[in-house]
């Protein structure tokens, strides 16, 4: 007989149509009130633009790189983000921190570059566990299409997320 | 020798007639696109279109307008007087069975009657069945022309299910025109006068059910729709005798396929459904102005055709495709000898009534 | 002229012209064309003759069913212009005087009808009548009954031969695999 994979694999029936199936009628009129039963039924497409369907809570979307309280980059290009990633998405480059820089950054060593390429990305969340100073979040958005492969490479400040106003405003007044 | 003399009111009115026919019927064809696209996405719980436009109303224009900016594609090895005649075929005679359909009864002024049907020929039955037949040659040239194997097949298997569901057609129509006793279109609509007469129904469908059934089979197979649309069934023949069409002349085979079906669905009322007749339209009749009483009458029409015109859809999205085989079966085996039985039926009936 | 002689040399000029162009082209398909081109103008020639069941009847049959089968055989048999073969001198002579004795045969005939109208003085009024589908079909079941049965007979054989030469070859596969 059949060796089948699946244990819900059927048979194909092919006996001879009996004479009511021959008439075609009732299995059509079985099909019409199928038909007829769905034109009221719900309908499962959301009017996306006006309409949004809220994201799961877990959700794992476009990442940011985080600020800490007085609003200095958190990140101290450690690397070990680009080391867990699976996809090799994420690329940085290191600088030390100058006198005078202290209100940009908390660590004597920042990202000079931080780079994701939003193709790689499996939005595993891997670099978010991974990061010592979390510095590197997920966020409940996804990346927006682009035209070019070029625009899915996520510049640092692409990620970084903006300063805070009175940040802004104690460097002016420096 | 039949006399060419045409006076020149008539010929305007004529003119008008058929300009608001066309018209009509161009832009029912043009709503029956939305509305097929409606009536499918509600069928399967989805939205269709709704962007262009409030309800996507203005959506058949849009599709027009794609449809006339796209590149015009003559492949290089086709026969190029025959491709563009192919689709031109097709839309023309889809426009012409419309010339023997009986749209409303006759407005009656006091300047005399004006007739909202523009030809009344005592053959009006058989006209719309030659049309029918040469319906076919729309499809199979543009086919033959396309220079390509599936569009062949697909010309072909058209076809043989054209000539195949005609004759069946045709028999059913026979035992109706027994009963009438008329070819006219005009005669056999006026036969079904009204709603109860004589202590029965008038309308012909409550008095050849079988040769309605009949009849609507055979139209789903004469229009190419599912599940007869052997002729376009993209899993097997890409897309059948349109795959080398692009631009308005593909635009033009979609067109003729929804202007023939609301040709058909007039046709299928008129027939079958006592076309412009309704119940109680003796007391309107006396009650209204003869221009309303003869607009009621179209709008009678109208509403039947558009009620068959949803069913078709409702067909087509409901039932899977025929297979070839399954579909000559059924037309050779048991449509044909269906109708036979039917019209045999019908005339010992009629026999026996009259004795 | 009045406006009836000016339809009546349209289409007959028309006619001709397709009528030649069926053995004039040499691609197949062409040729059906014209052909279906002809049989509608001598519908046109019927309705100006008043005889409306004849020309819609001449366009159900020929143009609608058997030139689709024309169509569809020779589209099935893909004829060129160039594999067209060679004929000979001898089939060439034989076509000439069969052509010519057809020829012969629809003048004798053209005459012998000139020479009826000329002789009989048949009614006008009511020979034009003689097309419309109430005159025809009481003509038919009455006076031409029984050519008319007779015809019908022909058909019934023709079809029953179609099915019997139809069944023949599945009888043979059977016995083949036996």
């Amino acid at each position: 007989m059949s060796h089948t994979i699946s244990t819900r694999a059927k048979q194909v029936d092919r006996r001879p149509m009996t004479f009511m199936e021959s008439l075609y009628i009732p299995a059509i009129l079985k099909g019409l009130r199928i038909t007829l039963g769905h034109i009221f039924k719900k309908k499962a497409t959301i009017n996306y633009p006006e309409v949004q369907r809220p994201f799961s809570s877990t959700f794992r979307g476009l990442h940011i790189l985080n600020r800490d309280e007085e609003g200095r980059e958190r990140c101290t290009a450690c690397g070990l983000c680009a080391l867990s990633c699976p996809a090799e998405a994420i690329t940085m480059e290191s600088a030390e921190r100058k006198p005078g820089e202290e209100m940009l950054y908390r660590e004597e060593k920042y990202a000079a570059n931080y780079e994701i390429n939003m193709l790689r990305c499996i939005f595993c969340g891997l670099c978010e566990e991974a990061c010592p100073k979390d510095a590197i979040y997920l966020t409940q958005t996804f990346a927006p299409s682009n035209f070019d492969r070029k625009g899915f490479i996520y510049k640092k400040d692409d990620l970084l997320i903006p300063f805070p106003a009175e940040t802004t405003q104690k460097i002016e007044t420096k | 020798m039949f006399l060419l003399s045409l006076s020149l009111s008539l010929v305007i009115e004529k003119v008008i007639l058929i300009s608001v026919i066309l018209g009509g019927s161009l832009g029912i064809a043009m709503y029956s696109t939305w509305a097929e696209r409606k009536v499918a996405a509600v069928m399967q719980d989805r939205r269709g279109p709704n962007r262009a436009g409030p309800f996507g109303l203005f959506q058949p224009l849009a599709d027009g307008l794609k449809l006339f900016m796209k590149e015009e594609i003559i492949p290089t090895l086709s026969s190029k007087f025959l491709f563009v005649l192919g689709p031109s075929l097709a839309m023309l005679m889809a426009l012409m069975s419309s010339a023997v359909i009986p749209w409303g009864p006759d407005i009656v002024t006091s300047n005399g009657t004006i007739s909202l049907q523009v030809a009344d020929i005592n053959i009006g039955v058989l006209f719309i069945f030659g049309v029918v037949s040469l319906g076919v040659y729309g499809i199979m040239l543009g086919a033959w022309a396309s220079n390509n194997k599936f569009s062949l097949l697909s010309g072909l298997r058209a076809a043989s299910q054209a000539i195949s569901y005609e004759l069946a057609m045709g028999i059913s129509l026979i035992a109706l025109v027994m009963m009438t006793g008329s070819l006219s279109m005009r005669e056999i609509v006026d036969g079904q006068h009204g709603f109860w007469q004589d202590g029965y129904f008038s309308w012909n469908f409550f008095k050849q059910p079988l040769g309605f059934l009949i009849f609507i089979v055979c139209s789903f197979a004469e229009l190419n729709r599912a599940p007869f649309d052997m002729a376009e069934c993209e899993s097997e023949l890409i897309g059948g005798y349109h795959t080398e069409f692009s631009s308005m002349k593909l635009g033009f085979y979609l067109f003729a396929e929804y202007i023939n079906m609301f040709v058909s669905s007039v046709i299928l009322s008129s027939l079958f459904f006592g076309g412009y007749n309704y119940p109680g339209m003796d007391w309107v009749a006396l009650h209204v102005p003869p221009i309303l009483f003869s607009l009621i009458g179209v709008g009678v029409l109208l509403g039947k055709a558009i009620g068959f015109i949803l069913f078709f859809m409702f067909i087509r999205w409901t039932l899977p495709r025929f297979r070839y085989d399954q579909l000559m079966n059924l037309g050779w085996k048991s449509l044909i000898p269906l109708a036979l039985v039917n019209m045999l039926i019908t005339g010992a009936v009629i026999l026996w009534l009259n004795k | 002229m009045d406006i009836q002689q000016l339809v009546f040399w349209t289409i007959s000029l028309i006619m001709i012209g397709c009528a030649i162009g069926v053995i004039m082209s040499r691609n197949p398909i062409k040729s059906v064309l014209f052909l279906i081109m002809t049989f509608f103008t001598i519908s046109a020639h019927y309705v100006m003759m008043n005889a409306q069941f004849l020309a819609i009847v001449n366009i159900i049959v020929y143009a609608g069913a058997i030139m689709v089968l024309f169509l569809f055989v020779i589209m099935l048999m893909n004829l060129n212009a160039d594999t067209e073969p060679q004929k000979n001198t001898l089939v060439q002579f034989a076509g000439v005087i069969s052509g010519g004795v057809l020829l012969l045969v629809f003048i004798a005939a053209l005459k012998s009808s000139f020479a009826g109208i000329e002789n009989q003085n048949i009614n006008l009024q009511q020979a034009s009548d003689i097309g419309l589908i109430k005159n025809l079909g009481q003509m038919l079941f009455t006076k031409y009954v029984f050519p008319f049965e007779i015809a019908c007979v022909l058909f019934l054989s023709a079809m029953v031969g179609a099915v019997v030469l139809g069944k023949k070859e599945k009888e043979l596969g059977q016995t083949s695999e036996l």
